[in-house]
């Protein structure tokens, strides 16, 4: 794969050097946000189609020099590293880069370093998707959220938010700490574990119970934007 | 060598010291030190035995200015009972609580009791409470929780204890008590059952149901109530939920603070006790001191928003001590009307919140986070 992909790039690059061959040109480009447009470019595309570079200050009709040639071709054979990824790169006549991936806009780019805004999985979460999966992260706080409010977990009709309204004073971002009464370090889990069996008198759950999972969600949800502060007593 | 002048001055001065430390100390300290005087009064044949820490705080209360306490109640308050055998945590306290008061030298006058006498309004809780608070050896005020009212709005609560708001007077004190849970309908339109509608209010955090309010039929009242009463004369107010704007998601709150505050503003001396906070909770607005009561059952943190700057709070409670953070206490009312706060918290030192510092309207201390 890797050899397959350095001789299609010596083969653009031979053909960005003389100015020859695949080079596209186009006048005005779409998606230069908000930077100004340059009085001259020219662009490059790689033979996969998704790697475009402007060089800004070219000239149309002119082969490019030489060196900028090979300025071109290093900055496409980098961004080969990024395969599935649409990437359009401003070189200015500074010779600073700017990347715009998959349509997002353009950032500071420096050879040789991650892309400037790469998603977990190397598209950007579409509006549909980020629904789904706040449903989904949803559903396990609500269900928390009703374990918190049940007496379901103990044996005497106490529970959890008879104490903690809203998980207040449940202080999770506190965790793992030495809990003095248990007299060893506790994730919050030991804690919930505690009070079912103490003030709620129930059974407690393994680590891995959904309801201990769904506990600590909803716990951690009503922490949101808390600092962490493992160890604060 | 030291004269012997210097000697007696020396001791003289030592006895001052610990007298005054009484007088200040904590509980714990005052057991040691107690203990001690009781051990040179018996010596001495004065013949004193060592006594409850109670009859100390009077004297203390005495020698403030402002005005001697003229008389006392004790009051218990939100025991959340349920009917599971005599061994639930919740039961254990409050007939803790019950002993501690019977054990008061000399006795209260009356007991308050602040509500939310049962957790479910179930009638065998309501029933295993009377039973409890029958022990008192005291006359017993009662008022209403919302824990005791929502599941049949009231009737077993008022075939126990008769009607819910009325007023007392008690040597030269006008005593009103209120049901202060009143919430607009929000169960018929969804269709809850009772129970349903039991849990809905039982839940602090639940934000379906609707806001607490005294309500405009019971405003009337008091207004005509007090419309007989001197504007000199001391009014001290019971109501379960705190009469002013504390913290609403929590019920906290009621609704129409404002306008019950304004019926009670032209008294020259005004003080609620109020119970449903679970905690240390002062406030005074104008004339008004308002002063929480300890549960017996759990202590509840500080809602994040909206506590009164005067409070002094009290730290986190321990989960591991069942009792740290609950508790009972009682009101010294004075001679001038005004009262004195005391918070006999169970397993900590004793907080008397006076007057005098109530008035000062100074901010307290900041106190633990949640």
């Amino acid at each position: 794969m890797r050899t397959a992909l350095s001789i299609s790039l010596t083969l653009v690059t031979l053909a960005a050097g003389f100015g020859v061959g695949r080079v596209v040109f186009a006048r005005g480009p779409a998606g230069l946000g908000r930077h100004e447009e340059p009085a001259t470019y020219r662009s490059v595309t790689a033979c996969d189609r998704r790697k475009t570079v402007i060089v800004e200050g070219a000239l149309p009709d002119q082969p490019l020099p030489a060196a900028k040639a090979r300025q071109v071709a290093a900055l496409l054979q980098d961004l080969m590293r990024f395969c599935d990824e649409e990437v359009t790169a401003r070189m200015t006549s500074r010779e600073e880069v700017f990347l715009s991936v998959n349509g997002l806009p353009y950032e500071r780019y420096v050879l040789g370093s991650e892309l400037p805004y790469l998603p977990a999985h190397g598209k950007p979460h579409t509006d549909r998707e980020q629904a789904i999966w706040k449903a989904e992260s949803d559903k396990i706080v609500k269900e928390g959220h009703r374990l918190f409010h049940s007496s379901d977990l103990g044996k005497n009709g106490i529970s959890c938010d008879m104490c903690h309204p809203d998980a207040s004073n449940t202080h999770p971002e506190t965790y793992p700490k030495f809990q003095t009464q248990l007299k060893k370090v506790a994730l919050l889990r030991d804690m919930v574990n505690w009070c079912i069996e103490n003030p709620l008198e129930g059974p407690k759950l393994a680590d891995d119970d959904p309801k201990m999972k769904a506990i600590e969600a909803y716990i951690l949800h009503q922490r949101g934007g808390v600092a962490l502060e493992p160890g604060k007593h | 060598m030291r004269s012997l002048d210097q000697k007696l001055k020396e001791r003289e001065e030592q006895r001052r010291r610990a007298f005054a430390a009484l007088h200040n100390c904590d509980r714990r300290t005052f057991l040691q030190l107690s203990a001690k005087l009781a051990a040179v009064a018996t010596a001495a044949g004065a013949g004193l035995a060592p006594h409850s820490f109670q009859i100390v705080e009077l004297a203390h209360a005495a020698q403030k200015e402002g005005g001697e306490t003229s008389f006392r109640f004790a009051y218990i308050s939100d025991t959340h009972l349920y009917a599971r055998g005599m061994s639930h945590r919740f039961v254990r306290a409050a007939m803790k609580a019950v002993e501690d008061v019977n054990a008061l030298r000399p006795p209260p006058d009356f007991v308050l009791f602040g509500g939310d006498l049962a957790q479910l309004g179930q009638k065998e809780e309501l029933d295993l409470g009377k039973q409890i608070l029958s022990e008192l050896k005291v006359p017993l005020r009662m008022m209403v929780g919302e824990h005791d009212w929502y599941l049949d709005m009231g009737d077993k609560w008022r075939d126990l204890f008769g009607e819910p708001v009325y007023s007392f007077d008690h040597k030269g004190v006008h005593f009103v008590t209120l049901n202060s849970v009143v919430e607009k309908d929000f169960w018929t339109e969804r269709g809850m059952t009772p129970m349903e509608r039991m849990v809905t209010v039982a839940g602090l955090d639940n934000p379906v149901q609707s806001r607490f309010e005294v309500g405009e039929e019971q405003r009337d009242w008091l207004a005509k109530d007090l419309a007989k009463v001197k504007k000199d004369t001391p009014v001290i107010v019971f109501s379960h939920s705190p009469l002013y704007k504390y913290y609403r998601n929590w019920n906290f709150w009621t609704e129409d603070a404002d306008e019950v505050q304004k019926i009670l503003f032209p008294f020259k001396s005004v003080t609620v006790i109020h119970g449903h906070t679970h905690q240390l909770l002062t406030n005074r607005i104008k004339n008004i001191s308002f002063h929480g009561m300890l549960s017996t059952a759990w202590p509840w943190p500080y809602a994040p928003e909206g506590l009164p700057k005067i409070t002094i709070q009290m730290d986190r409670a321990d989960p591991f001590d069942q009792f740290d953070g609950c508790g009972d206490g009682t009101v010294g009312v004075r001679t001038d009307g005004q009262a004195d706060k005391y918070y006999n918290l169970w397993d900590r030192s004793p907080v008397t919140v006076a007057y005098e510092q109530v008035a000062s309207g100074k901010a307290a201390p900041a106190g633990p986070s949640y």
